[in-house]
């Protein structure tokens, strides 16, 4: 049977997509260091777990979806997945590998389970997708793992609750875990943590909120459920309400994990910026 | 939990992307959708004021794109994701775009930000 060996969660700021490749020559940057120095026992992990498939639960800021059409949820079900330019200079990079067949399982299970997704067969992903698998598989090495896009809507509201996206992690984690072929598998949840990019109050961070959020979410994740997004957007800032991608990722865990490694660091660009390894226990 | 619109939220200096926004800023959003491609950007560029009207922009989102006014741009419909791409055209980062909407010097912004981690 597949088995989620565990999830990681990280910042997905556009700027680190442009610092990855010069990773080498910024180690010792100043700015860049902080950042940087938190990611190697994250890849540690990964390079010893060597999941065959990452489940990556990212928001799209207007590459494959417009407003035209925007669903709350969707789930990919494509062969590959491209990235491509979103208008401010982001480098094309790799395409990722999908797997259909886990995809329409996954689809398949959540509708069963009263979560009713949009599947795409085709879906460009962006720098929520991107730049985590960038950073967590240095030097774009991510070709040996199949990936499925989990896209969730923090665009336009209504966004979906901390507690629907919570739950839609539990019922990602049974889909998986029902899946009948021996697959090791990560969940990634994407973005974060306090940021505002729009409004007079651009630039507000929430250092006490961000570091409340990541002791909760190891342990006790349903304490940060009963939230609302309007006390996400009040506490972390208008798009630190990504941290629902956070708690999706969560509820796709087991109860009881153990914490690898986590940092936090403010910050890169307008972002604080968070990384946070979990275990699943037996 | 009361649902709030675009207009009523209580976060000062904060504005919720809802519905009535969506349906507000289309045209401008839209606009700067477009602008993911190069050749969009290259036409944009040629003629401003011809490439607002292509998509329908009102007088009020069209004098926002010409003053490079982003705060005008939200209050016209705007929302922040598809205006980066507008800002991505002048290589303005989310800094600059924040620098202006607090009225700080790029400079100040970035300290601001950093002395929230102090």
């Amino acid at each position: 049977m597949a088995r989620i060996i565990g999830g990681l969660t990280t910042s997905h700021i556009p700027a680190i997509g442009n610092a990855v490749p010069k990773e080498q020559q910024l180690r010792d940057d100043p700015y860049w260091k902080p950042f940087f120095d938190a990611y190697p026992p994250a890849r540690a992990w990964l390079a010893k777990e060597k999941p065959d498939v990452a489940v990556v639960i990212y928001n799209d800021h207007g590459l494959n979806f417009f407003l035209d059409k925007m669903p709350t949820f969707s789930v990919g079900a494509a062969a590959q997945y491209q990235n491509a330019d979103e208008g401010w200079g982001i480098p094309t990079i790799p395409p990722f590998k999908g797997d259909p067949e886990l995809s329409w399982h996954i689809i398949e299970s959540l509708v069963a389970d009263e979560f009713d997704i949009t599947s795409c067969q085709e879906m460009l992903v962006d720098h929520g997708f991107t730049v985590p698998m960038s950073l967590f598989w240095q030097g774009n090495t991510y070709g040996d793992v199949k990936t499925i896009p989990v896209c969730i809507n923090t665009v336009q509201h209504p966004l979906p609750s901390p507690l629907r996206c919570f739950k839609l992690g539990q019922a990602i984690g049974r889909a998986i875990e029902s899946y009948p072929k021996d697959l090791k598998v990560v969940v990634l949840g994407t973005g974060g943590m306090s940021h505002q990019l729009d409004g007079e109050r651009a630039g507000f961070i929430n250092k006490k909120f961000d570091l409340l959020c990541l002791d909760k979410i190891v342990n006790e994740p349903e304490i940060l459920t009963r939230l609302s997004i309007h006390d996400l957007v009040k506490e972390a800032g208008a798009q630190g309400a990504e941290f629902i991608l956070w708690l999706a990722m969560r509820g796709a865990l087991h109860h009881n994990v153990k914490k690898i490694h986590s940092s936090y660091h403010i910050a890169v660009s307008n972002t604080a910026t968070g990384l946070l390894v979990l275990e699943n226990a037996a | 939990m009361a649902v709030l619109t675009h207009h009523e939220v209580d976060i000062p200096g904060t504005y919720v992307f809802d519905g009535h926004a969506a349906m507000k800023g289309y045209a401008l959003n839209k606009m700067c959708y477009s602008f993911n491609s190069a050749a969009a950007r290259e036409e944009f560029l040629k003629d401003e004021e011809a490439y607002c009207r292509k998509f329908g922009l009102n007088a009020e989102q069209t004098k926002a794109i010409r003053d490079r006014n982003v705060l005008e741009m939200i209050h016209a419909g705007g929302c922040i994701y598809y205006l980066a791409k507008f800002a991505g055209i002048f290589h303005l980062t989310v800094q600059d775009v924040g620098a202006q909407q607090t009225g700080m010097s790029v400079e100040a912004f970035k300290k601001m930000i950093k002395a929230q981690g102090e």
